[in-house]
């Protein structure tokens, strides 16, 4: 697993600033006018070194003697040693935090633009906060103009993300103006969009490759409201579906399967088939074991091998409507070979690990394998796989 | 983390507070009815259970509770959206309604080289003049097709033996892309041939200009030269001959086959089907004959009844459904189109099973004549000096005419199936439509009473059976749907 912060930042230098955001470089000849917005990482330092106009230092290595050191200059915390140019920190030298927020490498960055939300659900990965975050928003909204403009896919999550209202129209419309180029995912329940009006609001920003990704857990509204505990959410997670459609806003269904809904899947594939024939995409997921699935993992957790039939019968009823449709976060070894073809490595690369048991398995390099966060809860049916895949 | 979550029962509906959503039932077997909701979704229960749905007493506990439930036969006081979602599925499926005429038939001749026993026009062999299509009349009728505002228009070539004047079809074609490079309509040619005329001149046109053709087996050489005389007795060598050029010279899927059901093909539909298997079709269309023209004359069309024709057809679909069981991929095309109306919300563009009917909105022929029907049945209908469906001519009327008259809307009007005596009650609706021509040449009366109707008769057969495969035999459920294209 990739760490993504540190709170045990190593300050050196007196001067102690603000929190601020920049980017990494490791162009120490970069010409001055550039250097504003950038930190420079640096092996080790010497006072010969001309860095004038640097936003910060980051050094991999602390120096001996500490004299004349540029202001903001922090030490690299080591497990965050993966960091290089092009990365998006916040570094905030007061609280001695140190925040990744965009990895240039990374195929994928995922967001966190609030910790708040309207749901509780029993399998969150993200436990929701009420505590008033909205400065999460202004760091982003000073981020986003400084990651690169090739990158592939970016994704917007919480909490809730519409909850933050036209401030998370801010951040629509800032990915638009900043990185026209890059898909933005935007993982919300669809319940603002019950009400047309958000739905046009959000479709009028016109960003060109724009995916709303809402998660249905049932085809009733007794079982969809018992997983995200909260009474009216199916109704209006159904209509922002229809209003953002309906508004010419691509989304995403996500069904993340687990104890209460795994006997339900193929009715609720029945129901996305005749009712929601339009979406873009099905994504139907393993479960995350970490935050609340953690601690109530044997309430929410079931073997995916449990649950093989209900699945391929739920992935095949979509996909004979003529819909898009994929396996996310699942082994291989633990699906019916029928559904291999429909399974994506779905798992961030910085919390994928594969085990033990994985070595030598012939279709390691085309499997999900394992979230690395949260406990360690395997299906009891992993195993190396010594043929190839079927035609 | 110390949360405390609410239990299942805090988000169940209150027992006893659902509210029914239009539904229609329809006993399938001794002790088990289906019921139909308002676009056609279904629910196979036992009979008791389907009264304590209509009266109140089923608990939300119970699963059939949940599965009326997500098929939105019901609404309860912890959801609604069901209302929406109907909404949008009705809407979806009367879009084809809203496309207009696709289909453009024209009968360019009523010559034949071919005297079929249940030919459904009365084919003429002497007299050129007299039977076929004129340049003028043709260009008037192309005038026409491009009234329609349908973004997608097919043109069908009919006949008699269309390809014995082919020279209008040229004209028809040259004449349609002419208007088409500025029309810009998705524009589609096909023939309906026996294909004994088929040469190189066709074909090298047809490469040009992206025909495809249509033709008739009706199975084994014997069955097929029986069925359909012709001087030489080699309809079926024929046929085959023109088939396998047609495929070699302009591809596979540039020709398809029809068949139709005689008397003597009772008994052989394994064969049939085995026929086109050999012949390397996909598809086999199980028809029965219609009752016009010759097929009346000749009384052929009452050389069975309609549960014989229904044992042919079951014997075919279990045949063919065992043949896919093996790996073979072979569809049974009137199963298709049934199967579309069931497993999706999409409308179709079958012109025989819409409400309204497809008169004219959806089909309409221009015939050799220069008289316009509302239907390929209709100008049959004509032959046989029935001009119910006559709808204009093209020398004389326009677009307008024959769209806003009298003689189309009302019989449009009451086509409505969901307003036509006994349809109105009847569970297979969603899937059904209403044939006026059939019933007019069978009863005299577009609507017909449906308890006499042998149309309604085959199709309720046809539904039931298939609703029987998909509620009982999930394996075979399963084939079926694969056979609608996504």
């Amino acid at each position: 697993m990739i760490r993504l912060s540190s709170r045990k930042l190593h300050v050196l230098s007196d001067a102690i600033g603000r929190p601020f955001v920049a980017r990494v470089t490791t162009n120490e000849r970069l010409p001055l006018s550039m250097r504003g917005s950038e930190v420079l990482l640096l092996d080790s330092w010497t006072p010969s070194n001309e860095l004038d106009g640097f936003r910060g230092l980051l050094l991999r290595n602390a120096p001996e003697e500490a004299t004349r050191l540029p202001p903001n200059t922090v030490v690299l915390p080591p497990e965050l040693a993966y960091v290089s140019d092009g990365d998006v920190l916040r570094i905030s030298p007061q609280d001695r935090a140190l925040a990744v927020l965009y990895r240039r490498r990374a195929a994928f960055n995922a967001l966190l633009v609030t910790e708040r939300c309207n749901h509780l659900c029993l399998m969150c990965s993200q436990p929701p906060k009420a505590a008033d975050d909205s400065h999460l928003v202004d760091v982003l909204l000073s981020a986003i103009p400084l990651f690169a403009q090739d990158s592939p896919e970016i994704c917007l999550t919480g909490g809730e993300p519409t909850l933050l209202g036209p401030r998370f129209l801010a951040l629509v419309r800032a990915m638009r103006n900043y990185l026209p180029r890059t898909a933005l995912h935007v993982l919300s329940n669809g319940r603002s969009f019950s009400d047309l009006q958000r739905a046009r609001e959000l479709a009028a920003i016109a960003h060109p490759d724009l995916m709303i990704g809402i998660p249905l857990y049932g085809a009733t509204s007794e079982l969809h409201e018992y997983v995200v505990q909260s009474a009216g959410a199916f109704d209006e997670t159904i209509r922002g579906i229809l209003n953002l459609k309906r508004a010419g806003v691509r989304v995403e269904l996500r069904v993340v399967i687990q104890r209460a809904n795994f006997e339900h899947l193929p009715q609720l594939a029945e129901y996305v088939a005749r009712n929601l024939t339009f979406l873009d995409h099905v994504a139907l997921m393993g479960l995350e074991p970490t935050g609340f699935a953690k601690a109530n993992l044997d309430s929410v957790w079931i073997d995916p091998v449990e649950y093989k039939a209900e699945l391929k019968r739920a992935v095949l009823t979509i996909a004979q409507a003529g819909m898009r449709v994929s396996v996310y976060n699942h082994q291989l070894c633990t699906l019916d070979p029928g559904l291999w073809r429909y399974a994506r490595q779905s798992i961030s690369d910085w919390k994928n690990e594969y085990l033990a048991e994985c070595e030598g398995c012939a279709m390691k390099h085309r499997c999900g394998g394992f979230f690395s966060t949260g406990v360690p809860v395997r299906s009891k049916y992993i195993r190396a796989l010594t043929h190839a895949p079927p035609r | 983390m110390a949360v405390r979550f609410d239990p299942r029962g805090t988000f169940a509906p209150t027992p006893g507070s659902y509210r029914l959503l239009p539904l229609r039932f329809e006993r399938i077997d001794e002790s088990r009815v289906v019921a139909t909701n308002l676009v056609g979704e279904f629910v196979v229960l036992p009979r008791a259970m389907l009264s304590d749905l209509v009266e109140g007493r089923l608990h939300p506990d119970a699963p059939e509770y949940r599965e009326l439930k997500t098929r939105h036969f019901l609404t309860d006081d912890r959801s609604s959206v069901a209302l929406d979602l109907l909404a949008l599925k009705a809407r979806t499926k009367a879009e084809p309604i809203a496309e207009f005429t696709g289909l453009h038939m024209f009968v360019v001749t009523l010559r034949c080289d071919h005297s079929c026993a249940y030919c459904q026009v009365s084919r003429q062999t002497a007299d050129k003049s007299r039977y076929d299509m004129t340049f003028e009349h043709a260009a008037k009728a192309v005038d026409l097709v491009f009234n329609s505002p349908s973004s997608t228009i097919k043109i069908e070539f009919q006949g008699g033996e269309p390809l014995l004047n082919f020279d209008v079809i040229r004209h028809v074609v040259e004449l349609a892309e002419e208007r088409n490079r500025t029309e810009q309509r998705k524009l589609q040619f096909v023939i309906a041939t026996n294909l004994s005329q088929l040469n190189d001149e066709i074909l090298a046109f047809a490469a040009a200009h992206n025909l495809v053709f249509s033709t008739s087996l009706d199975g084994p050489e014997d069955l097929h030269n029986g069925n359909r005389p012709r001087p030489g007795r080699n309809s079926h060598e024929l046929a085959l001959a023109g088939i396998e050029r047609i495929r070699s010279t302009l591809g596979i899927d540039k020709v398809s086959a029809l068949m139709t059901t005689t008397p003597r093909a009772l008994g052989r539909v394994r064969e049939i089907v085995d026929e086109y298997l050999r012949l390397g079709f996909r598809s086999v269309f199980l028809r029965p004959i219609s009752p016009y023209g010759f097929a009346v004359r000749s009384k052929i069309a009452d050389g069975y009844s309609i549960d014989d024709w229904l044992s042919f057809y079951i014997e075919g679909l279990d045949y063919i459904l065992s043949l896919n069981e093996q790996g073979i991929a072979i569809r049974e095309e009137y199963t298709s189109i049934v199967l579309e109306k069931i497993v999706t919300q999409r409308g179709t563009r079958y012109v025989d099973l819409q409400s309204p009917s497809g008169l004219g909105i959806s089909a309409i022929v221009y015939n050799y004549d220069g008289k316009v029907y509302a239907s390929d049945e209709a100008r049959m209908l004509a032959e046989m000096k029935d001009e119910s469906f006559l709808l204009g001519h093209v020398d004389t009327h326009t677009w307008a005419d024959i769209f806003t008259s009298d003689k189309l809307l009302s019989v449009l009007a009451s086509t409505v199936a969901e307003s036509v005596p006994m349809c109105t009650d009847c569970a297979f609706l969603p899937y059904c439509g209403s044939d006026p021509a059939y019933h007019q040449a069978m009863q005299r009366d577009p609507v017909g009473h449906k308890a006499k109707s042998s149309f309604c008769k085959r199709n309720m057969g046809v539904f039931k059976h298939i609703l029987r495969i998909l509620n009982d035999r999930p394996e075979r459920a399963d084939i079926l749907k694969g056979w609608v294209a996504a």
